[in-house]
């Protein structure tokens, strides 16, 4: 290749000029957009009232669409029958779950197995998977379950799990293989997943309510439906990834098509798929806690109750079990899924080889019989159950009264100087003004198309009618990350500058993550109590999380030999830290603000329960009057928001690595 | 009578931005650069070459020239642009989807350079893989496939799963795998270039002991020209997707056809390489006397009686003892010293 003479031999030149070239008209316009917005808000006293809401005319009644929509699927055209009749067989699955777990008076109407043996099962599976802390891990969350007395509802709540997570599992697989093999069915799924998986939990559970009613079997569908998206998209990577050389090596062994896929792409992709499975496990476990709210009994349903009457140390004590369990559920899935296999050296015999098995067999007949001799090893009935209700008590009142004080001023504070003028100020702010802005701001990261996108999500959120609702919702959630990322942000980089803290700061949040988000609610309103402080609270402890991971791993992820040159270069710490790390880390970190701000709508939206006046109070309302329309309509409003941070970070990101060459 | 042999074959990616390709490729107007004009890929340009029954091909060129693109053509692993592959009378092209696995099933078999195993099956289970997709019953096909791990010189790991192997371990259960439905051709894509350097020296070994024992047709891909060297009975050389030479390792030593081919026997010491055989002229009426020479001894082997023998002309003979030519010590002499000349 000859270089062309017209221009300077230096690499990368004329790819430099046209990116130049062809952004700074789309600087210009952007930025003039962002001037207008800020006129705009300058001249708002003299502003016509259209341009500060907007007028009622134009707000679309897409709720009543979406009710005559459903109402149209639901009743004319018969789709309810599917969805009983689909409901019906949960049901049935849920009725022998529960007959096995806690002893529903349904078929096969057997004794409830002993919690002994649900102990023992766990052990040796966590000891099969990962040896004695796993199994240590698995006994001890069934036995703290038993101990405590909450086996009913902890069952009740694993009965649904093990029914509605295989379901996910298949239906996600099932999708991921299609959504693989056709292009087109990838290009109608993609939009569906990325709008399914910005979606409120809220807004998952009213068409369900509407299609299926309430109680258990609402509860494990509505779990189906929520947790199939990770799935798909796992099943979708995994089978992507899978090297074309093993396929070829398998189309070479004379494979077809349906042996090519059974046999060689899906066991290949096995490590994604299980990885698949564990989110499915984990949103589900998330959900079924959630699903509370419509009658789905459980650990949940005792929770919202013992939270909605203060019941301080017994929350507690509940949200340790759900804690348990999902760090329990998480680490034996995630287990599974980098579990390697190994061989057995030639003449280990049979005893030798499944020991485990054969373990669990003798384990299990052992407390069978037990059970029958002792009641105690069968039931720990309510008067023989432990609680340290009154302990968690007291240690929480003696921790109040020392930090009451300071709570009380805090929470004055920021509600009479902080939330309530920042409140005012997002909602006096002139619609238009907000709806220019953001297009502006698209079109300078991400040129006309951006802009159309943002303008066309602002847009119809103005159109939904919910405006000021929504605003509320932004207000905290904006005041939440901002301060998530300002605890975040110096807590990562405090935690990434020894490799042995950054671990443990890693696996800190990994399990804080694994966490139900409803968890997170206990502490801060023990701290607050109910109100928006309480909420916000709640918010920022759960952003905190991924802002502080993601940190972590931006400055992990800075090549030694860049660290090791600006030693070299004589910088101090502070200079690599500035001028290197943070720089080369932005985009990780930025990933990191995306998630935040995810975690912290949804987060805005569970806390309505405590009491907040945002988009997530009137979805709640929706929810306990079956509005599907309205509860679909505040959820895509809910949704449009992440969407919207979501597509403006990407585009930043794109954006820099296509300047500094940086990418997440 | 060949078993594999292709015409005037064409793989070109990006098809789509040709406006009339698979035209311009029939008539012949197409060559290499008015493609990368329009803005296709080509890798394959008309390429034809036959290969013979039990002869082992090597294909070698550097990264990008198309030489895994020609195996895959072969095999059908792509479906070719133009031209067209002929197996064992079979015109690949022409196969239905069923015919091509009951080709693949029965007759061919391949080694890939990162061993391609499947992760989640254990050595036995990799090398009998072929024949379940077959449908053979898992007796004969444990039965069988421990025949080929033996083979192979792995007896004894049938219960290994891959990542418990090293690399050299994992590219005999590819090479048992390709081997277990005893293939009449035996394609092999860069076997040994994930190795390190040692462990490839002996494949290459085992490699040849393996051909002497089964006699197959192979297609052998290599970058490596010092491999090629070693294993080939003819070496195709290729670049921008068009082959160069193709010949045995003796005459493109000596007579490169190309430049490019040249650059690459440049450093090669010819000694080595070069064969009583290739050298042998017809016999002359006066017959020397004396010791023969085998010719299928190289030129190196021979370099202490080329010096100590004064002889003009040596007797060449084949393994059975009957002369097939006369050896003239200087033309030795010169590959074996290099001529002044220049090229011999």
């Amino acid at each position: 290749m000859s270089a062309s003479p017209a221009l300077p031999a230096v690499g990368g030149q004329p790819a430099k000029a046209s990116w130049i070239l062809a952004p700074s008209s789309a600087n210009t316009v952007g930025l003039g957009l962002i001037l207008l917005a800020g006129a705009l808000v300058l001249l708002k006293p003299w502003l016509p009232d259209a341009l500060v809401r907007l007028p009622s005319l134009f707000v679309l009644p897409f709720a009543d669409a979406l009710n005559w929509l459903f109402e149209f699927v639901k009743d004319d055209l018969g789709f309810v029958h599917v969805t009983r009749a689909f409901a019906g067989a949960v049901e049935w699955l849920l009725d022998v779950t529960g007959n096995l777990l806690y002893g529903k008076n349904r078929w096969p109407r057997l004794e409830p197995i002993p919690w002994t043996v649900v102990a023992a099962t766990a052990g040796c599976l966590g000891y099969w998977l990962g040896g004695w802390r796993l199994a240590l891990l698995g006994t001890g969350t069934f036995i703290w379950v038993a101990v405590l007395g909450q086996w009913q509802w902890t069952m009740e709540t694993l009965s649904v799990l093990i029914v509605a997570v295989p379901l996910a599992v298949l239906l996600g697989l099932c999708l991921g293989v299609l959504a693989w093999k056709s292009q087109r069915a990838e290009r109608i799924l993609n939009p569906i997943l990325n709008i399914a998986q910005s979606l409120p939990h809220f807004a998952y559970m009213i068409p369900v309510v509407i299609f299926v009613g309430v109680g258990p079997k609402a509860g494990a569908i509505v779990t189906i439906i929520f947790a199939v998206p990770p799935m798909i998209r796992m099943t979708l990577l995994g089978l992507r990834k899978v090297a074309p050389e093993v396929v070829e090596s398998g189309e070479m062994c004379g494979s077809t098509r349906w042996q090519l896929l059974r046999h060689v792409r899906i066991p290949t992709a096995r490590t994604e798929i299980l990885i698949g499975v564990n989110q499915v496990i984990m949103q589900s476990l998330a959900m079924v806690v959630l699903a509370s709210f419509i009658g789905m009994p459980g650990l949940g349903q005792k929770l919202l109750q013992l939270l909605q009457s203060l019941k301080i140390g017994r929350s507690i004590e509940l949200g340790i079990t759900i804690v348990l369990l999902a760090v329990m559920l998480d680490r034996l899935s995630r287990a599974w899924a980098m579990r390697q296999p190994v061989h057995f050296d030639k003449g280990v015999p049979w005893l030798q080889r499944h020991k485990v098995l054969v373990a669990w067999v003798v384990l299990c007949v052992g407390f069978y019989l037990l059970a029958q001799v002792f009641p105690l090893a069968a039931e720990v009935g309510r008067r023989q159950a432990l609680t340290l209700s009154k302990e968690f008590d007291a240690v929480v009142d003696v921790f109040l009264t020392f930090v009451d004080p300071v709570t009380l001023s805090i929470r004055a504070f920021l509600i009479t100087s902080v939330l309530i003028p920042l409140r005012d100020a997002y909602l006096w702010l002139p619609f238009s003004a907000v709806v220019i802005f953001f297009a502006g701001l698209g079109w300078r990261l991400g040129g006309w198309r951006s802009a159309l996108i943002c303008f066309a999500f602002v847009g119809l959120i103005s159109m939904s009618g919910w405006w000021d609702r929504a605003m509320i919702t932004a207000y905290m959630v904006s005041f939440a990350v901002f301060l998530s990322a300002l605890i975040g942000l110096p807590l990562g980089i405090w935690a990434a500058s020894k490799e042995s803290r950054a671990r443990r700061a890693l696996l800190a949040c990994d399990t804080m993550q694994t966490f139900p988000s409803f968890i997170y609610l206990i502490p801060v309103i023990m701290l607050f109590g109910v109100n928006d402080v309480a909420a916000i609270a709640a918010v920022i402890v759960f952003g905190v999380v991924p802002m502080t991971r993601y940190t972590i791993e931006g400055l992990r992820g800075v090549p030694t030999s860049l660290l090791e040159a600006a030693d070299m270069s004589g910088a101090n710490r502070w200079q690599k830290l500035t001028r290197v790390s943070l720089p080369m880390a932005v985009p990780t970190i930025m990933v990191g603000l995306n998630q935040t701000v995810m975690f912290s709508l949804f987060m805005v939206i569970i806390a309505a329960f405590i009491g907040t006046q945002d988009l997530g109070q009137e979805m709640q309302r929706a929810l306990s009057s079956t509005d599907v329309g309205k509860g679909l309509v505040l959820g895509l409003c809910v949704a449009f928001m992440g969407l919207l941070v979501d597509h403006l970070i990407t585009q930043w990101g794109a954006r820099h690595a296509r300047t500094a060459g940086v990418s997440a | 009578m060949s078993v594999i042999s292709c015409r005037n074959l064409w793989k070109v990616f990006g098809e789509s931005a040709h406006t009339d390709l698979s035209r311009a490729l029939q008539s012949g107007e197409a060559d290499y650069a008015s493609l990368v004009e329009q803005g296709c890929l080509p890798a394959v340009c008309d390429v034809s070459l036959d290969i013979a029954r039990a002869e082992m091909l090597v294909i070698m060129g550097l990264s990008g020239s198309g030489k895994s693109t020609l195996l895959r053509c072969l095999s059908r692993l792509l479906d070719a642009s133009s031209g067209d592959v002929v197996v064992d009378g079979q015109n690949l092209g022409e196969l239905d989807k069923k015919g091509l696995i009951d080709l693949r099933r029965n007759k061919m078999g391949m080694v890939f350079q990162n061993f391609a195993l499947l992760p989640n099956r254990t050595v036995l289970e990799n090398v009998s893989f072929p024949l379940q997709m077959r449908g053979q019953d898992r007796h004969t096909r444990r039965a069988r496939a421990l025949e080929v791990i033996e083979l192979v010189g792995l007896a004894g790991r049938e219960d290994y799963f891959p990542r418990e192997l090293s690399g050299g371990q994992q590219q005999r259960v590819g090479i048992a795998r390709s081997l277990a439905i005893e293939p009449d051709i035996w394609f092999l894509d860069e076997p040994f270039s994930a190795l390190d350097p040692l462990i490839r020296r002996d494949m290459q070994d085992e490699f040849l002991r393996l051909q002497e024992m089964l006699g197959k047709t192979i297609v052998f891909i290599t970058h490596d020209f010092d491999e090629a060297l070693r294993l080939a009975d003819r070496i195709a050389i290729m670049k921008d997707g068009a082959v160069e030479q193709i010949d045995t390792p003796d005459r493109i030593v000596l007579q490169p056809a190309t430049e490019y081919v040249a650059r690459f026997t440049e450093h090669v010491e010819r000694a080595r390489v070069v064969h009583a055989g290739t050298l042998a002229e017809p016999m002359a009426a006066s017959v020397a006397q004396g010791d023969t020479v085998l010719e299928t001894a190289t030129i190196h082997s021979l370099a202490r009686r080329l010096v100590n023998d004064t002889r003009e002309h040596y007797v060449v003979v084949d393994e059975a003892g009957k002369a097939v030519g006369q050896l003239a010590r200087s033309a030795a002499l010169d590959v074996l010293l290099g001529s002044e000349g220049g090229a011999a």
